[in-house]
């Protein structure tokens, strides 16, 4: 029993943790405010919703009520007076209204400054360049507005962990629609492209290790200003992260080679939601190797595919080669850190080989992948000798103890003569 | 000419003699004995310590010749020790190996001593000589384990100095003068190595000659239990019959030593980087780990006392009991019995084993 207590005292402890992280983001709502006061007091469960969020809201915390995006009178008690029009009262905003909205307070860098000095203005006019802003100005009422991703009467800062827009969390808000295949009929849009992005080595980054710059839904599409990256962007997109990688393609045969061909860079070989974690195994001419799919066995292609897998091939396992020999070593006890240290070389030049494949050059790849064969090739002699030495050392120690242990029986046997001789 | 060995010593004795009598040691050899009875074997556990001791000076100046005391070289070097130089690692494993098993041998003198109340008069000084060697080695180990400058050690220290800046009125100027400084920096290092090779092993000489002449010079105690049993006591000479067993004894714990190097290589870790985090475990030597896990046992605050304070305080009293204890201990001076004495080093030896079995099995505590 008790163990089951000390099992669950981590996550008793990390629940009041969030518990206390909770309240502590809760405002205290302001007494004196007919719009709270009612909402709050009404009991129908239709308009109680505001009230009830609204304590989690950024705005409460920065002073900004009700009345500041609904107008009305809040000094009022008399919902004739507090829902006044004539007192500015709009009620509910409409779809189609919403971006205006938030945007009268948030377009307004003058009075945005006296909250952050340096945050962004531009988010209303990048929206209406969205495929979402766009379709908005069609008339289309499903689209997403501003509170269909901040959430409404609880938005929270973007830095907040609860936050709908917080990276780890992005992906769930923009599936709210796009993973909907019911709610997405109609739009030339596929509604996999969540459950794909999850099987995806970023996600798998940015919510298993933690990464919060690995790319979300927004990173690659934009934000406020949403749209699919078309052909020629992709690499670009890609290559805002995979800067070198994207280099290395840029002078490759391929790039030409793709854009005649209409593809588009990197997604055709890694894809685009759910990209897999790149392997040496991609590279080559077997199955699994994404070359075959446009080289031919005949061509030079293929022979090079081929050739830069070699060179993949042989880096790869003379590293791991070495690492295993160090790491017995080390095991069994011995100093070999500065080896391991050194091995580093080897595993760097491995990940620029990785990176150099994108350059599609043989012989540039095979000279960086020697450099690091001969560093771990070093590392694997250091590691051969320091188990050498091992073995030296318990021989060593046998053949001490047993001199040892034959001084101790001749001293044993001195002892009892004298010892026969006194008595 | 010589014509053999013993024809030579023969010769050499001569010599010796001629220029400075010896007929004085030759009668100390000839004449001392040990008594032999059911408690002699905790007699060999001092000579076991002086062993030791042998080999920590030893294997001590061998690393010196290549140890570089700086926080920018002293671990590179130890490194360089290990890997690099000829039997380097056979050198430090057993320096650090033999430190451990010479503070778990001089525990065990220092117990066996008491609980056979050897440290009754006359042998009040001898007692207090071997307190005092037994301080000095506990700090030999505390400034040695800072010597490699890797991860653990560095915050060991960090952690051990804080404690010792605990100490009332006195605590921070300590703290200070150990540090070097406001914190544990490349100046603890030097000064830590000069406590390591420079003070403590003169200080450990002179104390250690006052030691070994006293028990020269008053033999072996015999247990009071044995005296007041009226028996006639049997006794071996100390040359060769004793000496002999002692050699048994010291060629036993070479061979452990080495077993331990070889198979047990003490460890170097990584290097201390002061910017970084205390890691995970960190932990000091095994023999001031009853400390250690007592003061994560104490509260923050004893009523409007820091419970470190409290507990620094507390081992001040003991070790100052323990100090002392010969001249507390009236009864057993004047050849009673002394019951209250005995349960008092039954209930410290239990709480020192107790709370070092805790702080490896229940690291938390507070």
């Amino acid at each position: 029993m008790r163990g089951a207590w000390l099992l669950l005292a981590p996550a008793l402890l990390a629940g009041s943790v969030l518990l206390a992280g909770s309240q502590a983001a809760a405002q205290k709502l302001p007494e004196g405010n007919a719009c709270i006061e009612c909402h709050q007091g009404i009991g129908d469960p239709r308009v109680t919703p505001p009230a009830e969020k609204f304590p989690q809201d950024i705005h409460l915390a920065k002073g900004i009520l009700c009345q500041d995006c609904h107008g009305g009178d809040p000094k009022n008690f008399d919902p004739q007076g507090s829902m006044n029009p004539a007192k500015g009262f709009i009620g509910k905003p409409k779809h189609q209204a919403i971006p205006q909205l938030c945007g009268k307070c948030h377009s307004d860098a003058a009075y945005m400054k006296k909250f952050n000095p340096t945050i962004r203005v531009d988010q209303v006019q990048e929206y209406f360049t969205s495929v979402h802003g766009k379709k908005l100005r069609e008339g289309d009422q499903k689209v997403a507005t501003c509170i269909s991703c901040h959430d409404v009467h609880k938005i929270r800062a973007i830095k907040d962990q609860q936050a709908w827009t917080y990276p780890v969390k992005v992906v769930d808000t923009c599936g709210r629609c796009h993973g909907d295949a019911k709610y997405m009929q109609g739009y030339k849009v596929a509604t996999d492209v969540v459950e794909k992005y999850k099987t995806s080595v970023h996600y798998e980054a940015l919510t298993k290790k933690g990464d919060l710059s690995a790319p979300t839904c927004n990173v690659c599409h934009g934000n406020h200003g949403a749209t699919p990256p078309g052909v020629d962007s992709v690499a670009n997109v890609c290559g805002t992260c995979h800067s070198l990688t994207a280099d290395f393609f840029n002078q490759s045969p391929h790039k030409k080679a793709f854009a005649a061909m209409g593809l588009a860079p990197c997604v055709t070989c890694h894809s685009n939601h759910d990209v897999p974690k790149p392997s040496d195994s991609m590279v080559g001419t077997d199955e699994k190797a994404v070359c075959v799919n446009c080289h031919d066995p005949k061509s030079r292609g293929y022979q090079k595919a081929a050739a830069i897998r070699k060179s993949l091939d042989e880096l790869r396992g003379a590293v791991q080669r070495a690492t295993a020999i160090l790491d017995r070593a080390e095991h069994a006890g011995m100093e070999v850190s500065q080896a391991k240290f050194e091995l580093r070389g080897a595993s760097d030049s491995l990940l620029k080989t990785r990176a150099t494949v994108h350059q599609f050059d043989p012989a540039a790849i095979t000279k960086l992948s020697d450099e690091g064969v001969k560093i771990a090739n070093k590392m694997h002699a250091k590691g051969v000798k320091a188990l050498e030495d091992l073995t030296f050392r318990h021989r060593g120690l046998w053949i001490s103890v047993g001199i040892i242990l034959v001084a101790i029986v001749g001293l044993v046997l001195k002892i009892r003569e004298i010892d026969r001789r006194q008595a | 000419m010589p014509t053999s060995l013993a024809e030579l010593a023969k010769i050499l004795n001569a010599w010796v003699d001629e220029r400075i009598d010896l007929s004085g040691v030759r009668e100390l050899i000839r004449h001392k004995v040990v008594p032999v009875h059911r408690h002699t074997v905790w007699y060999y556990f001092g000579g076991m310590t002086l062993f030791l001791f042998i080999i920590q000076v030893l294997t001590g100046i061998l690393l010196l010749l290549y140890y570089r005391p700086s926080a920018e070289e002293a671990f590179e070097s130890v490194q360089f020790i290990v890997t690099e130089v000829e039997f380097g690692w056979l050198i430090r494993s057993i320096h650090s190996w033999s430190a451990n098993l010479l503070v778990a041998t001089m525990m065990i003198h220092l117990f066996s001593v008491y609980f056979t109340q050897a440290y009754r008069k006359p042998r009040e000084i001898t007692w207090l000589s071997g307190m005092s060697l037994f301080g000095i080695f506990l700090f030999f180990g505390f400034s040695g384990y800072l010597l490699p400058w890797n991860e653990l050690a560095y915050f060991a220290t960090k952690v051990g100095t804080d404690v010792a800046g605990q100490v009332p009125v006195v605590g921070h100027l300590m703290a200070r003068v150990l540090r070097g400084g406001d914190d544990v920096t490349g100046a603890t290092l030097s000064r830590f190595y000069g406590f390591h090779v420079a003070i403590l092993p003169l200080a450990t000489t002179a104390i250690l000659g006052l030691h070994l002449f006293l028990v020269q010079k008053q033999g072996m105690s015999v247990p009071p239990e044995i005296e007041r049993s009226g028996q006639p006591l049997r006794t071996m000479p100390f040359v060769p019959s004793f000496l002999l067993r002692d050699l048994v004894g010291w060629l036993s714990a070479l061979a452990v030593l080495g077993a331990l190097a070889a198979y047990f290589p003490w460890e170097l870790g990584v290097k201390a980087d002061p910017f970084a985090p205390a890691p995970a475990g960190i932990r000091p030597e095994w023999y001031f780990m009853y400390m250690f896990q007592t003061l994560k046992y104490i509260p923050a605050k004893i009523g409007p006392i820091d419970g470190e304070v409290v507990g620094v305080l507390g081992f001040g009293l003991g070790g100052l009991f323990l100090l002392l204890v010969p001249f507390l201990d009236r009864k057993t001076a004047r050849g009673e019995k002394s019951p209250l004495f005995f349960w008092i080093g039954v209930g410290i030896v239990t709480y020192i084993v107790v709370l070092s079995v805790l702080g490896y099995v229940a690291p938390g505590g507070k």
